[in-house]
């Protein structure tokens, strides 16, 4: 009887000591949740879902508060990544849009005033220039979020869809044959 | 005698119809009025043009140079004018257009300066190489990879062999078949080319056993130094991982190349090419191109100049009158449907086929899970399994299944009894894959550079902020100092501080505005 006691209470302890050292040693800094979210969203930084930037939109799909179909961008694929990823339903309400192919900002040079206004919109500081000069986009950089369009106060900017060329160009899916017959 | 070759998996043996083309000499094809050179003709990077409009250019001159690492210039095929650099439509199976150089014949053929390295016994691998390179040479076989990368097996890797491919295993394609007939000296020596430029000690050249005038040929003008074998006839013994496992019964892994496992193959066009480059100094400048099929009265081997379009040569071999004209770039397995004729002939194209059937000619019907494509298989992949996920656009699972290790050889279409377009469901899956994976990179990087963006913004106001503190401590130190010199020091003073600041105001919006 003492034993058995006392050699669970050894036990007991012995464990305790275990987990009470890894949570200290292995504690995960941050929600890895949000980093999975993070991973799967298109980093466009657009706000179309409402929240500032994807980071955000995934803090708060994490944290419950806001459905996972609201990342225009992404389009369905997105939502569907997310409802496999959380195992929720892909939500009510509008269902997002599809991408439309790649579109890159592209200011119309001999317009632009030079007053900065977009390159300090750009969440990814692809537009380049200084005060009083022209500005110009990177396009390799340029991530469609069209936030640069609304602010320019000459309307210089306009959102351009890149041509297919070789490289991103895609073989179609198979005609759908009669195999359902 | 020769070791009994190894064997490979699956495989098919489709009708050849190499008897149409295999009789007929190679013959140089007349120049067309226009050339077409696309500044992408090889994988990897295009070339960049370096002649303008108006510029004359002597045959093998370069006119556009390589555009990265993975990239070899592009060279006039004949002496003319630069007409144009526009886009223009090119072999590819998207039928798009892309930027090509054209020029104008002048009718003298005239060559520019060839600078020949007959001495490549005694030169530097390195230096071989980027003789190859310089020459424009690229994988004639159909892939068009960059040869000098191939012949750079990099640090710690040990090539031991080189093969040689001369399989030619497509059915109807007779421009390798023709040239190691015609010109087996050239195909040896560019065969001891390549083994120089790897430092590989053993050298052989695979030859499919459906050619045994070529296997003559070769064997008279082989020599020392370099062997040659023959494989049995099954498609796709040409393919460069089952030619590895034929010749030497290695196999490549999975992902890897055949470098991996100490070999490197080039086909007979591109060896012959090598030696052309360096032993008379020409760079790659044309090539053998098979014209046949049903739709063509002669089919015929000719010699063509890149850029000859497409129509041109159809015109050099009767065309038989047809409603609807089929052309194909390639062989009929691995070949691909041309939009437009006006393509032109670039580095990889070794066979136009007209009016051949490629497509099945009855509908698809549901699979019924035979398994026959699994045996067909020469990679030894379950096409039955990467079907189901690419069809259903799973594209991980399909990637499980090692899609990409698939090699399109089209042997599990053919067999198949329901007539599944198998090898357009992968080829659909991989360029998705690509196209989802490259989005993913965008991803990152668009990723980063807001994370840097946001670190910026937060850095500039803990500045601003430290500033105004200092500012707000500044009165106290500073005016006592100011209030003992005389009143107009101090007003220039008071100026040059205003100035340094507004300067330093927009040096900082600047950076702002540039970073």
């Amino acid at each position: 009887m003492i034993i058995a006691v006392a050699a669970l209470t050894l036990l007991a302890g012995l464990f305790g000591l275990v987990l009470g050292y890894s949570s200290v040693r292995f504690r995960v800094e941050g929600d890895p949740v949000v980093d999975q979210i993070d991973g799967l969203l298109p980093q466009m930084q657009c706000g179309q879902c409402g929240l500032p930037g994807c980071r955000q939109y995934a803090e708060a799909v994490a944290r419950g508060e806001a459905e996972i179909n609201l990342c225009v961008p992404g389009g369905a694929n997105v939502v569907k990544a997310l409802a496999d990823l959380l195992g929720r339903d892909p939500g009510s309400g509008d269902a997002a849009e599809g991408p439309k192919g790649r579109q890159v900002a592209v200011i119309d040079e001999p317009w632009c005033v030079g007053c900065t206004v977009c390159a300090q919109t750009c969440p990814v500081d692809a537009i380049v220039g200084s005060a009083k000069h022209l500005h110009t986009v990177l396009r390799s950089e340029c991530t469609g979020c069209a936030l640069c369009v609304d602010p320019c106060p000459v309307s210089c900017i306009r959102m351009e869809t890149v041509p297919e060329d070789l490289r991103t160009w895609k073989w179609a899916y198979p005609a759908p044959a009669r195999e359902a017959a | 005698m020769s070791p009994k070759p190894f064997a490979i998996p699956g495989g098919i043996h489709p009708p050849g119809f190499k008897e149409l083309s295999n009789g007929e000499p190679i013959a140089p094809a007349p120049l067309p009025d226009l050339l077409v050179f696309p500044l992408q003709q090889h994988i990897g990077v295009p070339a960049e043009p370096v002649v303008r409009v108006g510029d004359r250019v002597l045959k093998g001159q370069v006119v556009a140079r390589a555009g990265g690492y993975v990239s070899v210039p592009v060279h006039a095929s004949t002496s003319g004018r630069v007409v144009a650099i526009e886009d223009r439509p090119v072999p590819h199976p998207s039928g798009l257009r892309a930027p090509c150089i054209v020029v104008k014949p002048d009718g003298e053929d005239a060559w520019g300066e060839r600078v020949p390295l007959p001495d490549w016994q005694s030169v530097e691998p390195s230096r071989l190489r980027s003789a190859v390179r310089e020459a424009g040479i690229v994988g004639m076989g159909g892939a068009g990879f960059p040869t000098f990368i191939k012949l750079s097996p990099g640090p710690g890797k040990v090539v031991d062999t080189v093969i040689v491919n001369g399989a030619e295993c497509e059915p109807y394609i007779t421009s390798d078949d023709r040239l190691m007939r015609e010109r087996p000296e050239e195909v040896v020596a560019g065969a001891r080319i390549a083994r120089h430029a790897v430092q590989a000690r053993r050298c052989v050249i695979g030859i499919e056993d459906n050619k045994p005038e070529a296997y003559e040929a070769l064997r008279r003008a082989a020599g020392d130094g370099v062997e040659v074998e023959l494989v049995p006839t099954l498609y796709p013994t040409g393919g460069e991982k089952q030619l590895v496992r034929i010749l030497t019964g290695r196999e490549v892994p999975s992902g890897k190349l055949p470098l991996d496992v100490g070999v490197v193959v080039q086909n007979v066009a591109t060896v012959a090419a090598m030696y052309r480059a360096l032993e008379r100094g020409e760079p790659l400048v044309s090539r053998v191109v098979t014209v046949t099929g049903p739709g063509v009265g002669r089919p015929r081997n000719l010699e063509v100049a890149f850029g000859t379009p497409v129509a041109h040569l159809l015109s050099q071999c009767d065309p038989r009158p047809a409603q609807v004209r089929a052309l194909v770039m390639g062989g009929p397995m691995m070949g691909f449907a041309l939009h437009d004729d006006a393509v032109p002939v670039v580095k990889t194209s070794n066979c136009v086929l007209v009016d051949v059937p490629t497509a099945p000619a009855e509908p698809a019907l549901p699979c019924i899970r035979c398994g026959s494509c699994s045996r067909a298989c020469p990679m030894s992949l379950l096409p039955q399994q990467m079907y189901w996920y690419s069809r259903a656009k799973d594209f991980d699972r399909a990637r499980e299944y090692n899609l990409f290790d698939c090699i399109e050889c089209g042997c599990c279409a053919y067999v198949c009894p329901s007539h599944i377009p198998l090898v357009q469901y992968f080829r659909f899956a991989k360029s998705e894959i690509v196209s989802l994976d490259r989005d993913r990179q965008r991803a990152d990087l668009a990723k980063s550079r807001h994370a840097r963006r946001v670190e910026r913004l937060e850095a500039e106001k803990r500045e601003r902020e430290e500033r105004l503190q200092q500012k707000k401590k500044a009165p106290a130190g500073a005016a006592p100092g100011a209030v003992s010199e005389d009143p107009k020091g101090a007003a220039t003073q008071a100026a040059v501080e205003r100035a340094r600041a507004k300067q330093a105001a927009k040096a900082e919006s600047d950076t702002e505005a540039g970073s």
